[in-house]
């Protein structure tokens, strides 16, 4: 008798040891309210099959709140979030302050080699990737074909600033609720300083020189800001000192701007027959580059997953990050709702794919316009930062929206371009000596 | 003659009052019909948006994407757990400041007013920090203790003025009838004292229902209430406004029922002793 109830109690032990084994273990997820993030939410049963033991809880928030929240629980090793959404303008810096954990022994077939190398680039610290890219983008032109031709104009396929110009003084036909170009306005460092920081890039521009001095006073960013003006005076829409990316993707959906020069992303949304009133009539171009200047903005953005380092489950964790961002992620969306829509901009072997190459006509662009990024060189000028469309520095949150909001007043019209650079330059300088960068 | 002035003056005054009334009211009537309108009507110019066709898509979307209910049951807990622990405190506190004032009542009641002064991202950090430590980040009561303690002023302040209103003399009429403190609480203030507690305590529900900063910044998944379901529909690429709209409208809704319900309770305790 007492041998059997020992046996009972035995199998009673082992029973719950098998249930501990299988516990669940919860992570939570910090996102943003993009369309690939929301996708991703919906195919969670892929996950679920190959890691039934771990339970995803998401938090998805505005991006601004998003990056409010995970910076303050990163910081402050808070513990809230297991899996973070961060931008490549994030993960350098917290990964070198050691808040991420790095991701060394991903599984073979993850295929890290095969990740975008200015996107893997600008991921890493010392060559040690903090976060792993869901999806990327660059900038490039997106026009109207039909009116450009019947204004009579060809856009080539790398245009200059001047021709960029002139193309928006033909498409312009403001009796018909027409403007040549759209451009963002609304003050931001993600909003109208990612636009103008890499049109200045372009220009030959820099944000600072080796020794960290601002460099509003340089008759590149004189130009660069001057020409930004004009086009947005002359041919741009009413009111665009407060227009982003989404208001100006609303604007050209309605068939309303001739140009748009922004993020890649863009085009996927331009082309949706379902939103776009536009959807066959757009063409691509590169972003343009001012005469004589090799460089066309260098503008990179990427949205990751990284692991805070005070999480409670960093291999649970893992396992979600690598799934998220892997080749068969890519493969399961495509299978389940077409290739158009499959995250793009991390990995080479997507545009190496002939369906999707087919059936997104600004894949090929976009994949060009990445590889031209080159982070850790933005500017033809030598520069002490890394950066694309914003400087990798913890400063430059605060630093590029002050600035903004002086480019977006004078755009308002409240000021002229010479006022808006001496603003920004005394700024710029102001809060570089008070972070200790000058002397 | 007189009439006519009178008559002419109660038009204008009530022309203006529809302008002022439908001039506030109109950004949450133009939420609701976006929230009925697909992404690319929403977007449209407003001539077009109210020709377009209706459709319930929007909430659809929502209501498959995220868990309103948990949203909705987490700000029910924390707007009425807060009310109720804050009217605990409060109505003892605004009874002594009202009927046996100190030497210091007024400076304690502007102290209490004083700590509403204070921005609150200015204490965000330090507030994390004892959130993370004690265990209650991401907690209904964590959470519960806050929006109780930030609304706290304002209640001890509302139900003090009323308070203030009730004559001493009826109490004293209550005792030379031999009323003792029990009686004279439970059947002669509590009694008058009720309109100005039910109007405190519907506005404590309402700010508390409201509350975007604390409920934002303290929660992830678990208790994070109507307002974090709210900001979770705002896209920096890609458009949103009627899906965020459908979400802002059933977040909304339920408070605006209840107020349109308790509209004469609260105006009643909020304009009492307004004119005397």
């Amino acid at each position: 008798m007492s041998t059997s109830i020992r046996a009972l109690m035995g199998a009673c032990a082992v029973g719950a040891l098998a249930t501990a084994a299988v516990a669940e273990t919860t992570i939570t997820v910090a996102t943003v309210n993009n369309g690939d993030m929301i996708r991703m939410q919906g195919m969670m049963d892929g996950f679920n099959a190959l890691h039934p033991d771990i339970k995803v809880e998401w938090v998805t928030l505005e991006e601004n709140v998003l990056r409010q929240r995970v910076t303050q629980d990163v910081a402050t090793n808070g513990g809230q979030f297991d899996v973070m959404t961060i931008g490549n303008y994030e993960v350098p810096i917290w990964g070198e302050r050691g808040w991420l954990v790095p991701l060394t022994d991903l599984p073979d077939d993850y295929d890290v080699d095969d990740l975008i190398p200015s996107i893997r680039s600008a991921l890493s610290v010392d060559d040690t990737l903090y976060a792993l890219p869901f999806y990327g983008e660059s900038a490039f032109v997106m026009y109207r074909t039909d009116l450009a031709e019947a204004a009579g104009i060809d856009i080539p396929d790398q245009p200059t600033w001047t021709q960029i110009k002139d193309a928006a003084e033909k498409m312009t036909d403001k009796d018909a609720g027409v403007y040549g170009i759209c451009l963002r306005g609304k003050p931001g460092w993600g909003e109208n300083m990612a636009f103008i920081s890499a049109m200045a890039n372009s220009y030959g521009a820099r944000w600072f020189d080796m020794d960290w001095q601002p460099q509003f006073d340089s008759p590149e960013w004189q130009a660069a800001f001057t020409d930004y003006l004009e086009l947005m005076t002359n041919y741009g829409p009413p009111g665009a000192s407060s227009n982003g990316f989404n208001e100006n993707l609303s604007l050209f959906q309605q068939g309303k701007c001739g140009m748009w020069i922004d993020a890649t992303v863009a085009a996927g949304f331009v082309t949706d027959p379902e939103e776009s009133m536009v959807a066959d009539k757009v063409g691509y171009a590169v972003f343009p580059n001012k005469e004589g200047v090799d460089n066309h903005g260098n503008w990179l953005w990427s949205w990751n997953l990284g692991i805070p380092q005070s999480t409670d489950a960093p291999e649970a964790a893992k396992a979600f990050v690598t799934w998220a961002t892997s080749k068969e992620y890519t493969q399961t969306v495509a299978e389940a709702q077409g290739w158009r829509a499959a995250p793009p901009g991390t990995r080479t072997s997507l545009y190496e794919n002939e369906t999707y190459v087919s059936e997104a006509p600004f894949a090929k662009l976009t994949k060009e316009t990445m590889d031209a990024a080159t982070p850790e060189k933005p500017s033809v000028q030598d520069v002490p930062y890394v950066g694309a469309q914003f400087v990798s520095i913890p400063e430059f949150q605060g630093i590029g929206t002050a600035v903004g909001q002086q480019f977006s007043a004078a755009l308002a019209g409240q000021m002229d371009a010479d006022a808006a650079l001496k603003n920004a330059q005394q700024l710029t300088q102001r809060e570089m000596m008070k972070a200790g960068y000058i002397k | 003659m007189a009439r006519a002035v009178t008559n002419r003056r109660k038009a204008i005054i009530t022309v203006a009052a529809w302008a002022v009334g439908i001039a506030i009211f109109f950004p949450i009537l133009w939420i609701v019909i976006l929230s009925f309108k697909t992404e690319g009507d929403a977007i449209r110019s407003p001539l077009e948006v109210l020709t377009s066709t209706w459709s319930l898509i929007s909430y659809e979307t929502v209501l498959e994407r995220s868990n309103y209910f948990r949203h909705f049951w987490n700000s029910v807990i924390l707007s009425l757990g807060s009310t109720v622990i804050g009217l605990i405190i409060a109505v003892p506190a605004a009874w002594a400041m009202a009927f046996v004032p100190g030497k210091h009542t007024k400076d304690v009641l502007m102290w209490m007013l004083s700590t509403k002064m204070l921005p609150p991202v200015g204490v965000l950090v330090p507030m994390y920090l004892i959130f993370r430590d004690l265990g209650l980040l991401d907690s209904r009561v964590g959470l519960v203790f806050v929006l109780t303690m930030i609304n706290l002023p304002i209640i001890i302040w509302m139900l003090y003025t009323y308070f203030r209103e009730i004559p001493g003399e009826i109490l004293e009429a209550a005792r030379m009838d031999g009323a003792s403190l029990r009686d004279e609480i439970i059947y002669v203030l509590t009694p008058m004292a009720v309109p100005g507690i039910a109007s405190t305590l519907l506005l404590n529900i309402i700010l508390a229902w409201n509350e975007a900063f604390w409920t934002l910044n303290l929660t992830a998944a678990k208790a994070a209430p109507l307002t974090a379901f709210i900001a979770s529909y705002s896209s920096p690429e890609g458009l949103f406004y009627a899906k965020l709209s459908a979400a802002s409208t059933m977040a909304i809704a339920p408070i605006l029922i209840m107020g349109w319900f308790s509209q004469k309770q609260l105006v009643r305790g909020l304009t009492f002793g307004a004119v005397k």
